[in-house]
Formats: C-alpha cells, sequence, structure tokens
C-alpha cells in the first residue's frame, strides 16, 4: 500500500512538472501543421533506429546526444530558423536549451512529434529495408539488439539449403522459414510417408504420398510468404551435386539419412567453400557441429571412415524418439542463424551430443587434422568418389 | 574409476548399457577391462589391435587420437565418450 501511494504520488508531480513546463514554454512548440507550412529546418533528434523507420523529407537528423556536438557544424547560420522534432515532442522540447546555449536565436520544437505529422497524413521516408508488414512480422527479432533491423535485413537476403526434408530437415525449415531466411533450398527425392508423420512436422497427413519437397515448400510458404522456397525432387549425387550447390548458397544445413550422401557433401562444401551445420540422430541420441571449410574440421577429420553398415542402423533399421530431430534440428537452426547473422560462437571445431533420456548435453573437440584427405595440407581426394563403394568400405 | 559413455549403436554388445564403470589409467587398460567383461565389444572397436577409424574416443572432451591414443592417461573420475558416426536424419 505504502509503495503503491508513494509511486503514485510521484507520478503526479512529474505530470504537475510536466504541464507546468508545457504550458510556461508553450511558445517555444509549434504545430505540425505551422511546421509543415513554414521554411524552418526540421532536425530529427531521435535515433539511428527510429529515423530508419520512418522520419520528414527534408529533415536533418542529429540525434539528441550529438546536438551539442554536431549542429553547429551542420548548421553554421545561428539565425536559421529551426524546428526539432521527435516521436511525441518530449525529447524535441526537452533539447531547446541546450539548442540555445549553442547560440541559436530561433528554435522551436513540434508539438506531438512524428505522429502528430504523421496523424494529418502528411509524407514521410522511410530508409528502412523492412515495410511495416515486416516490421511487425520481425518485431520479435528486431527487438534484440544482436539481430535488429539489420540483422534482419541480412537473413532476408540469406540463401541457405537443406538437404533432406526428413525428420532434422522439418524443425529447421519451419524455423529458418519462421525466422526470414529469404531463399530456402531443399534437396530430396522422398515422397511423405505415413511413417514420417511420427517426427516430420513439416508434412501432414493430406501430404500423403506427395513429393516431400513439394509438401515442404507448401508449408514453408504458407508459414512465410516472405521466404522463396526452391525444390530439388532428386537424391544428392556427385552428378548433380556440383549444380545444386553452384546455385548461390550461402551455408548447407544437413539433416542427410546416409554416410554416403553425407561424405559427398562434405566433398563438395569443401570444394564449393560453404559452410556445412551438420546434425545426427539415433533413437534417443543426437549431434550436432559446424563444418565451416579451411577455419575448422570437416566430416572427414571428425570420422575418417564410415563404420560398417551393421554398426551404422538407420532410424528406420534403429528407431528413433519423434521428439530427438526436433531438438536437433531447432540446434542445427540455430547455428545457421548464429552464422548467418555473424553472431555468438559458432560450433566450429566442437561436436555437442544430446542425449535425450539422461537429458544431457556434452560437448567434445574436433581437432582440424592436417593429414585429411580432402581438408588437409596435402589433399588426395581432388575429385567425387564413388560414395557407395567407399561407404561399403571397399 | 571412471564413467564410460556407450553409444546406442554398441549398446547390444554392454548388454543394453549406456555407462559403464571402468579401471585403468590409459585408455588402453579401461578398454581392456571393458572388453575383458564384454567381450563383443573387442571386434567393435578394434581393427588390427588399434582404436578403429570409425570410433572416436574422448577423454575430457579431448579426442585421445590428439594425445597418445590408446596410451593417454585417464585421471580417476574423468569421463570417456566413445562416439562412432551416426547417418541419421530420418
Amino acid at each position: 500500500m505504502c509503495a503503491e501511494s508513494s509511486r503514485s504520488t510521484v507520478a503526479r508531480a512529474a505530470v504537475a512538472i510536466l504541464i507546468a513546463v508545457s504550458t510556461t514554454d508553450r511558445t517555444r512548440e509549434i504545430t505540425a501543421q505551422a511546421a509543415q507550412a513554414g521554411g524552418a529546418l526540421l532536425v530529427d533528434v531521435r535515433s539511428d533506429e527510429e529515423r530508419k523507420v520512418a522520419h520528414i523529407p527534408g529533415s536533418l537528423h542529429v540525434p539528441m546526444s550529438q546536438v551539442e556536438a554536431r549542429l553547429p557544424e551542420l548548421v553554421p547560420d545561428r539565425t536559421q530558423p529551426i524546428v526539432t522534432y521527435c516521436a511525441v515532442g518530449a525529447r524535441s522540447f526537452r533539447i531547446l536549451p541546450t539548442i540555445d546555449a549553442l547560440g541559436y536565436q530561433d528554435s522551436v520544437s513540434m508539438a506531438g512529434g512524428i505522429r502528430a505529422w504523421q496523424e494529418l497524413g502528411y509524407s514521410v521516408e522511410s530508409d528502412s529495408v523492412l515495410d511495416a508488414e515486416k516490421r511487425e512480422r520481425y518485431s520479435r527479432h528486431l527487438l534484440i539488439p544482436e539481430v535488429g533491423e539489420e540483422g534482419q535485413g541480412r537473413l532476408l537476403e540469406t540463401s541457405m539449403l537443406l538437404i533432406g526434408a526428413g525428420g532434422l530437415g522439418s524443425p529447421s525449415a519451419l524455423y529458418l522459414a519462421a525466422a526470414g531466411v529469404g531463399r530456402i533450398g531443399i534437396v530430396d527425392d522422398d515422397v511423405v510417408d505415413s511413417s514420417n508423420l511420427q517426427r516430420q512436422v513439416l508434412h501432414s497427413t493430406t501430404g500423403l504420398g506427395e513429393r516431400k519437397a513439394r509438401s515442404a515448400k507448401k508449408a514453408l510458404e504458407d508459414l512465410n510468404p516472405d521466404v522463396e522456397v526452391v525444390t530439388y525432387e532428386e537424391r544428392l549425387t556427385s552428378e548433380n551435386v556440383d549444380r545444386i550447390l553452384s546455385e548461390g548458397w550461402d551455408l548447407i544445413v544437413d539433416g542427410a539419412d546416409n554416410f554416403p550422401t553425407r561424405y559427398l557433401l562434405n566433398d563438395a562444401s569443401i570444394w564449393h567453400d560453404i559452410p556445412v551445420v551438420h546434425g545426427s540422430i539415433f533413437r534417443f541420441e543426437g549431434q550436432v557441429t559446424v563444418f565451416k571449410p579451411h577455419e575448422g574440421p570437416c566430416y572427414r577429420c571428425l570420422f575418417p571412415q564410415p563404420p560398417p553398415p551393421e554398426l551404422a542402423p538407420s532410424c528406420a533399421e534403429g528407431g528413433v524418439l519423434g521428439v530427438l530431430p526436433g531438438v536437433i534440428g531447432s540446434l542445427q537452426a540455430n547455428e545457421a542463424l548464429k552464422l548467418a547473422l555473424g553472431i555468438g560462437e559458432p560450433a566450429i571445431g566442437r561436436l555437442l551430443l544430446f542425449d535425450a533420456l539422461a537429458a544431457r548435453l556434452d560437448e567434445v573437440k574436433i581437432p582440424r587434422d592436417p593429414s585429411c584427405p580432402v581438408c588437409g595440407d596435402d589433399p588426395t581426394i581432388t575429385e567425387y568418389v564413388d560414395y557407395v563403394e567407399f561407404c561399403q568400405g571397399r | 574409476m571412471t564413467t564410460v559413455r556407450i553409444p546406442p549403436t554398441l549398446r547390444e554388445q554392454t548388454g543394453g548399457e549406456a555407462t559403464i564403470s571402468a579401471s585403468g589409467e590409459t585408455v588402453r587398460e579401461l578398454l581392456d577391462d571393458l572388453t575383458g567383461r564384454f567381450p563383443a565389444l573387442r571386434d567393435r572397436i578394434y581393427a588390427e589391435g588399434e582404436l578403429a577409424r570409425f570410433v572416436n574416443v574422448y577423454v575430457g572432451g579431448e579426442d585421445v587420437r590428439t594425445k597418445d591414443g590408446l596410451e593417454t592417461p585417464v585421471g580417476d573420475g574423468s569421463t570417456v565418450i566413445l562416439l562412432p558416426a551416426m547417418a541419421g536424419g530420418c
């Protein structure tokens, strides 16, 4: 009770002060109509971020904190009439004494700020790469300093290629599309089967029998029309990998379900210099890492040889907990977004091991192997090999 | 004693155990103790007396191949992870 009443007393006092100031200094304010009609120089004192969204055409931008240092240089004539504005007219009013102290003789604040200006239907300009719809859609990203408008703009310009639209590809595709990754490629020659739906959340019962790449495209475009989805209804092979990888991909998210494709993708990604966000799963356990060519290790540095087939059962043979690809695929999407934004510590040279039963996340180091036959100092594999044969240990 | 994490693909050889306590001052001694108790494991992690290339062994998060291989010392209370590649994205 006590805290409440003291808080409201303070609030009342603040309101009283504001009223007192604005009443006594009303001569230092003009309306948006007057500002629009008059020939004064409009000075926008808001932040860079605010200005980007919308500003009055022809106005000068001097953020409040820089007025003292920069205004004299930008407006040398102290007799120039100035109208300051901000969002609603509070900051532009508060800055007037600073402008007075710099020697300007005729400065006033625009009451109601740019909001009042816009309510009157006067035009504004925007430097924003995002239109109002996008600002709304990605508002939760824009609020994070590490992403912001610049980062979101970057995501919308990013192209990511997903190998597989299955267990791992489903969550990563959904989160990457939702995040506004501008162009997503999907390589998958498979069709949606009812046994997929226990975990492949990108597909649905109505899509049974449909090509996964096509089913994925529908789901992703429905989720976010900002995203262009490019489909490859084919299996990645030595014959098509160069064509597919040379179509402008910034990074690859590997959700393949077999060793030949993983080794093929590894070699191709090094030769095409495209980072790969790797994920793999089995039953209750999954692995995630980032292979960044020439900066960190590659898949062959981690596993120079695939295990013999009897030691490497697939999910189709050994099963997988439905939510596991959700966890691992989401971790892959997380790494992919970090790489695209250039933020955080990507899992390069580190393999994350997730155990769903133990609820444990371990990490082991992956050293780069200088004798790696593909990314090492003296490569011995310089063209595609027969990956099926290689994985059968022949 | 050292805790050894057994990957899902090798649990058939350990009677379904996911973690096993084993003793030994080096990786070799530790794996000897383990394969002594679970003989079927030996063929799965060794090839011609050496660690198979498709199995990685980590002591304290470090690949033993970057240390002293099978002679890498294993401190009491440390965790050893056996890790073969997994293909699945399915």
